[in-house]
């Protein structure tokens, strides 16, 4: 099975920066692993936490979340916020034993195509090693029939 | 004054309308009193036994109708009360918490600054046993919380008396409660205890003060209280505050520095 394992991998991005970054990727031509769902949302500041287990629960093996650059943000301080969040969030996470590991934070500007197209591969080559996220799918999947 | 004598006194003088405090109840249990006749007063008793805490009913509406409180109060009461009024859900002239002395003798503590200057001489240090299980937890591998986890939430009947018995749990809709849409999973199996206790930390994370009265109300013995330990733990190392200091207190994760310091954003 692994050899065939394909993994998915959720990206919740910012409208402002890094969703508007990952187009620059495309109309640079820069290819990228096919393996990201990305999920436009209007500000890092308006990613839920719960988003992040929702898309383990759904079957995503990693999870990408990037936004502006701290200053960049179109609307002043969503990313400082969504930053404390998340400083929280991942302790939290971790210390309930969820892989941490499968869950990249970046910041990603408007400018910054190449950047968008290396960590994508990156974090698929990641997953890949790490192999499909059962641990938590095995809880999604059990006791609901 | 103790106790009950002071009790008497508030409710004569007749500013006081009811004083909350507790009864012995059956099989050595302390149960919550409120007493509203100076006749009454007689039973209320503390002691050790007396752990729950009486900050969470002073936000209840059937209770603020009755009029200003006298509630007796330990440290993490007193944390609960100030961090409940820093969230603008009580106000001071509303409540008088009593807190007692080694010798069993009333401190009244009419003013959030009186509140703060009495809680400046208690310790803020969690109990020795959560203590020591936070670090257990802390040494372990990933995997090895994470079968601990799954192995202590698998009990989980969502009964939610950790929501009920939290003194920050106040909302009048809550998003456990939500069903349209359906956010939070009802069923208690697996993924629905773990959403459930993830959201119910985050949800406390900078607000808990700390008592462990989730874990208390716990009926099956899970120690919830060591996630919203957790997070708090987070936000005071992080932010340099923690909640229930004082009356005037921005929710931390509402709020930012430029130069707050992480240590994974790429």
């Amino acid at each position: 099975m692994t050899d065939t394992f394909e993994p998915k991998i959720t990206a919740f991005v910012c409208n402002w920066c890094t969703y508007a970054g990952a187009d620059l990727t495309g109309t640079s031509r820069i290819k990228y692993a096919s393996n990201v769902r990305v999920l436009r949302l209007p500000c890092t500041g308006r990613i839920d936490f719960m988003l992040l287990a929702k898309a383990f629960a759904r079957g995503a093996d990693g999870i990408i979340i990037s936004g502006c650059h701290p200053n960049d943000c179109h609307y002043t301080s969503g990313n400082y916020h969504a930053r404390r969040r998340w400083m929280v969030y991942r302790n939290l996470m971790d210390f309930m034993g969820i892989d941490t590991g499968r869950i990249t934070f970046s910041w990603v500007s408007a400018a910054e195509g190449a950047k968008w197209a290396e960590l994508v591969n990156e974090v698929t080559a990641g997953i890949r090693a790490k192999g499909p996220y059962t641990e938590y799918q095995e809880l999604a999947h059990a006791g609901v029939e | 004054m103790d106790l009950n004598g002071k009790a008497k006194e508030l409710l004569e003088a007749g500013d006081v309308k009811v004083v909350l405090g507790f009864e012995p109840g059956t099989a050595g249990v302390r149960r919550p009193a409120f007493v509203r006749k100076a006749g009454r007063t007689g039973r209320l008793v503390f002691d050790a036994a007396c752990t729950q805490n009486l900050a969470s009913y002073v936000t209840r509406k059937e209770v603020k109708r009755l009029g200003k409180v006298a509630l007796v109060a330990r440290p993490t009461t007193l944390r609960a009360l100030l961090q409940l009024m820093a969230e603008r859900q009580i106000q001071e002239q509303d409540i008088l918490p009593l807190a007692l002395d080694a010798a069993g003798q009333v401190v009244e503590l009419p003013t959030a600054q009186a509140i703060e200057e009495h809680l400046a001489l208690e310790s803020s240090e969690i109990p020795a046993r959560d203590r020591e299980l936070l670090d257990r937890l802390g040494r372990m591998t990933r995997q090895e919380r994470w079968d601990f986890w799954q192995g202590e939430l698998s009990r989980c009947v969502k009964c939610y008396a950790c929501r009920n018995s939290c003194p920050m749990c106040y909302c009048e809709h809550c998003t456990m409660d939500c069903n349209r849409p359906q956010w939070v999973p009802v069923p208690s199996h697996g993924l629905g205890n773990l959403e459930y206790h993830m959201v119910r930390s985050m949800h406390l994370a900078g607000r808990c003060v700390q008592c462990g009265d989730c874990g208390r109300a716990c009926p099956v013995g899970i120690p919830i209280h060591l996630l919203t330990f957790n997070a708090e733990e987070t936000v005071h190392a992080q932010f340099g505050q923690r909640a229930g200091a004082s009356a005037k207190l921005d929710y931390a994760l509402s709020t930012f520095r430029p130069d707050d310091k992480e240590t994974f954003i790429r």
